[in-house]
């Protein structure tokens, strides 16, 4: 690799991108479910970096790109989805155990290569990455038809050996036998297992032959994770490592006008201030120096360059857009006329505040590059993507970088950025490193939390207007849904799958699939542009559509009269599985019988809503108290979910209380706010996190069900900040419609 | 040259490493033990707990020229106190875990508190415990693994 053809990208990547992505298939399935992503040449290029097809290990079986079974009788399960908490290291080993008949003991895990030929996610084309709470999804039948390979193969050994027929012979808990009262080991039919023939068609269990699938099985992380030797990105040392800390723009956008390195130079254990397209790296022995460098670091912007909007001109730009007519994403009949002639109207505006993921690990990504190769160490959510930005980047051929996938702590969709931005960042520090005669030297660039706070790539500012009318019945007649808020596919690879007419599906999602069954119903979009960076973030256009509906769906069964429970019954006789989550949170909460009163001087209340995301869904029941302060506090939180077959129950329990506190830190504190361009908050203390004293008692119940598996990392999100403020609104009777939640 | 002692073992620093050097750097950038973890840097969300002579102290704030010559430090990989062993069994049995990464900060936290408490109340571990953050929300398995973990240590 010639170093000189490195150059630094231009400022939006996102677009240079997409241009050389060529999108194939489209799966109109819904929003944020089915993808087709297609990495054009990128792909067919590349064999695979880390272990190649059909590379063995002598007396290693190998069946498939999924598992192998070792001599030493370990099944190690390959995982192409990243670990990032939801539990995929668990889930997808427990697919082929169940197929494989395996002892769970023996049961290891490995991270997948990048490589989109054999670990693409099946709902995204031929992409690899992990999003849209799809791993359990796209897996379900590829990772148990894997381990039913296996299984037959070994079968097959054991017969041939034993000389009996392979359907005499029988596998159980990691023990293959015959009748005659032989037994082996996998470990023991490893090699022979090789040697047969790889099944055509296989056949997977009944469910009522399950043995894993449904029941408890632990964690295959929990040890490294409570014992302090669970690995991530942050924690990676190589040989002459060197760390680096950036100075980046305090405006979005903002390029460099000068910098002076002079005061920096001189601390000990600095080795390299280099400029970078997103600012001035400080490269040291130790993060500790790096960062000395970096706040010591004289830069000058250009004052001329840079987003300079503040928050509260974008919230009054999006209400003026929203008193006009945007561009339709669903329309039954005439709202505004059944709206008109309705004997009740009711009107709401919402406003959702830029988000950030704040995941407690910050961003960071280690990279080693040099003239014959790129090796990147990360908590690596979208293989494809980064391969091909860090291969466009760095002239180097997809078939030169390897991606490490490591654990990641938290991420909530800030890791699969579809402009590679961190990423990014990280190489072209490492190209600085091989320009300054070092190539090969590995450098660890960690973002401090303030750099994670105000590095953009938020979930985007979002205002919604809302119209109803009901009839003398009190039924709901007219239905109307404005929406404003920026696209966060626009420019990305995911445009031409994802946008259609205009419309942005993760902008709309919930609020254009809105179950109730409404006579005239119409939800508009406006997508404005501005120079913030923003990206998905955890449940994604849910964490605002289910809000706003959900919210004014309570606000409307309270002026037609009617339960909360029995208005929202009424309308989803479509809905069976929405109507059946909230049927079972309802009871489950003793909905019918009174709240528990307030002590003197507090007031109680009690909300309900249920929403669907990602093919999931959930109904909560939440309790709260205002106290005598005008405090809140979420007391209980009684959940149900429908995720179709529950894999992993224990991980959904863990996924459904997660989310719920996740949706909670957003519900009650969650607000990014820009003021002349620059973002004002910068780390806990004024970007709170919810905290264990804070932390509602959740019951997570889940919905029977012999439907395929639907996701789970999402879904618990979006609930409970409409199921909270309708809970306030039980309690005082007043709405909050702008979040975080203020009670005045 | 500052002599104290990680995990009882000595470490001597030498004169070049800077003393305003926090703790968590040296515990992660020399010593090489990464399993503290750094996640704000100001205290304020606990992912960086270690002990000081026993007492849980945010790593992430405190100089090498802070620390006491002498002074017993120990880490997450330091923990074999039978409370900490109790903690993380609890933590293992019920699957606390999500991301993990605020985790060691979160058993050094409970064992702390179990060390000083037998049978903490609900009260007592959100004291104890408030300034542990956890993005990922893994409170209600961490309060019902610290008394899991009171109940098997008696």
């Amino acid at each position: 690799m010639n170093p000189m053809r490195m150059r630094p990208r231009e400022a939006s990547q996102p677009a240079a991108m997409s241009r050389r992505m060529f999108l194939k298939s489209t799966a109109a399935a819904g929003a944020g479910l089915s993808l087709g992503i297609y990495f054009g040449d990128a792909v067919a290029q590349m064999s695979g970096p880390g272990r190649t097809a059909g590379e063995t290990v002598a007396g290693t079986f190998e069946p498939n790109a999924f598992l192998r079974i070792g001599k030493d009788n370990t099944v190690t399960v390959v995982v192409k989805h990243l670990e990032m908490g939801q539990g995929v290291y668990t889930g997808l080993p427990t697919l082929i155990a169940e197929e494989l008949d395996a002892s769970w003991s023996q049961v290891r895990v490995e991270g997948a290569p990048a490589d989109a030929k054999r670990y693409n996610n099946l709902k995204w084309g031929e992409a690899q990455g992990t999003g849209g709470s799809t791993a359990i999804a796209n897996s379900f039948d590829q990772y148990r038809q894997a381990g039913a390979a296996a299984r037959a193969m070994l079968i097959g050994a054991a017969a041939q050996q034993w000389k009996v027929p392979a359907d005499s012979v029988q596998v159980k808990n990691g023990v293959v036998s015959h009748a005659s009262g032989r037994k082996a080991t996998f470990g023991e039919l490893a090699d022979a297992a090789g040697k047969q023939p790889v099944p055509t068609t296989v056949k997977v269990k009944d469910a009522k032959d399950f043995v894993f699938i449904g029941k408890h099985v632990p964690r295959t992380d929990s040890k490294a994770k409570s014992n302090g030797t669970a690995r991530f990105t942050q924690d990676v040392k190589l040989p002459d490592m060197l760390t680096a800390v950036v100075a980046h723009a305090p405006r979005f956008g903002q390029k460099i006008k000068s910098f002076d390195s002079a005061t920096v130079t001189g601390i000990p254990g600095v080795r390299y201030v280099v400029e970078i397209p997103n600012g001035v790296a400080v490269i040291a022995t130790t993060f500790w120096a790096a960062k000395k460098g970096r706040d010591a670091l004289k830069v000058e912007w250009d004052d001329a360059s840079g987003f300079k909007s503040s928050s509260t001109d974008i919230i009054a730009e999006y209400k003026q857009l929203a008193a006009t007519p945007a561009k339709p994403a669903r329309n039954e009949g005439d709202a505004v006329k059944a709206i008109d002639g309705a004997a009740k109207k009711l009107d709401a505006a919402f406003e959702f505040p830029y988000l950030a993921h704040a995941p407690m690990e910050p961003l960071n990504c280690v990279v080693k590059l040099s003239e014959s190769g790129c090796e990147v160490w990360n908590g690596e959510q979208f293989q494809t993507g980064d391969l091909f930005a860090i291969a466009k980047y760095t002239g180097l051929k997809p078939e030169q970088i390897k991606l490490n996938m490591l654990y990641a702590g938290g991420s909530f969709g800030r890791r699969a950025s579809s402009a590679s931005d961190y990423v990014l960042e990280a190489v072209s520090i490492a190209v600085a490193l091989v320009r300054a005669g070092k190539p090969g030297v590995p450098v660890k660039m960690v973002w401090t939390r303030e750099d994670d706070m105000k590095g953009g790539y938020y979930r985007p500012i979002y205002l919604h207007t809302l119209r109803a009318g009901l009839d003398a019945n009190g039924t709901i007649v007219g239905w109307q849904h404005r929406i404003v808020g920026q696209s966060i596919l626009a420019g990305t690879a995911f445009e031409s799958v994802m946008v259609k007419d205009g419309i942005d599906l993760t902008s709309v999602e919930g609020a254009s699939t809105l179950p109730y069954t409404i006579a005239h119903m119409s939800v508009e979009l406006h997508s404005p542009k501005q120079g913030v960076p923003v990206l998905w973030w955890r449940s994604v256009g849910s964490t605002h559509t289910a809000f706003s509906t959900e919210t004014f769906i309570d606000e409307l069964a309270v002026a037609a009269g009617k339960d909360p429970v029995e208005f929202r019954r009424a309308m989803l006789a479509k809905h069976p599985r929405h109507l059946g989550a909230l049927e079972l949170a309802a009871d489950k909460a003793g909905w019918s019988k009174p709240l528990a009163g307030a002590a003197a001087g507090e007031k109680r209340g009690r909300g309900v809503a249920v929403h669907e995301s990602f093919g999931t869904v959930v109904a909560q029941v939440a309790e709260v108290t205002i106290d005598k302060d005008n405090k809140l506090k979420v007391d209980r939180v009684v959940c149900a979910v429908d995720c179709g077959i529950a894999v992993n129950p224990d991980v959904i329990r863990a996924q459904m209380e997660g989310g719920i506190g996740f949706g909670l830190s957003a519900a009650l504190y969650g607000k990014i706010t820009l003021k002349d361009g620059v973002v004002e908050q910068s780390n806990f203390h004024d970007y709170p996190m919810l905290r264990i004293n804070e932390m509602p008692a959740v019951e997570v119940h889940i919905v029977p069900s012999t439907e395929k598996p639907s996701g789970v990392g999402e879904p618990g999100v979006p609930v409970i900040a409409p199921a909270v403020a309708n809970a306030l609104a039980a309690a005082t009777g007043k709405r909050l419609r702008t979040l975080p939640l203020t009670l005045a | 040259m500052a002599t104290f002692f990680v995990n009882k073992e000595r470490v001597d620093i030498a004169a070049g490493v800077p003393g305003d050097t926090p703790l968590l750097w040296l515990l992660r950038d020399n010593l090489n033990l990464t399993g503290t973890k750094y996640g704000c840097g100001m205290a304020l969300c606990g992912a960086c707990t270690v002990y000081l002579d026993g007492q849980p102290t945010r790593s992430c704030v405190t100089p090498l020229s802070a620390l006491k010559p002498g002074v017993e430090i120990t880490t997450i990989e330091g923990l074999t106190s039978k409370e900490g062993r109790a903690v993380q069994a609890a933590w293992e049995k019920l699957d606390v875990p999500q991301c993990g990464y605020c985790q060691s900060g979160q058993v050094m936290s409970a064992t702390a508190l179990l060390t000083k408490k037998k049978r903490p109340t609900d009260a007592d571990i959100d004291q104890a415990m408030a300034g542990n953050v956890c993005r990922c929300a893994t409170y209600v398995r961490i309060r019902a693994a610290i008394k899991e973990a009171a109940k098997a240590l008696g």
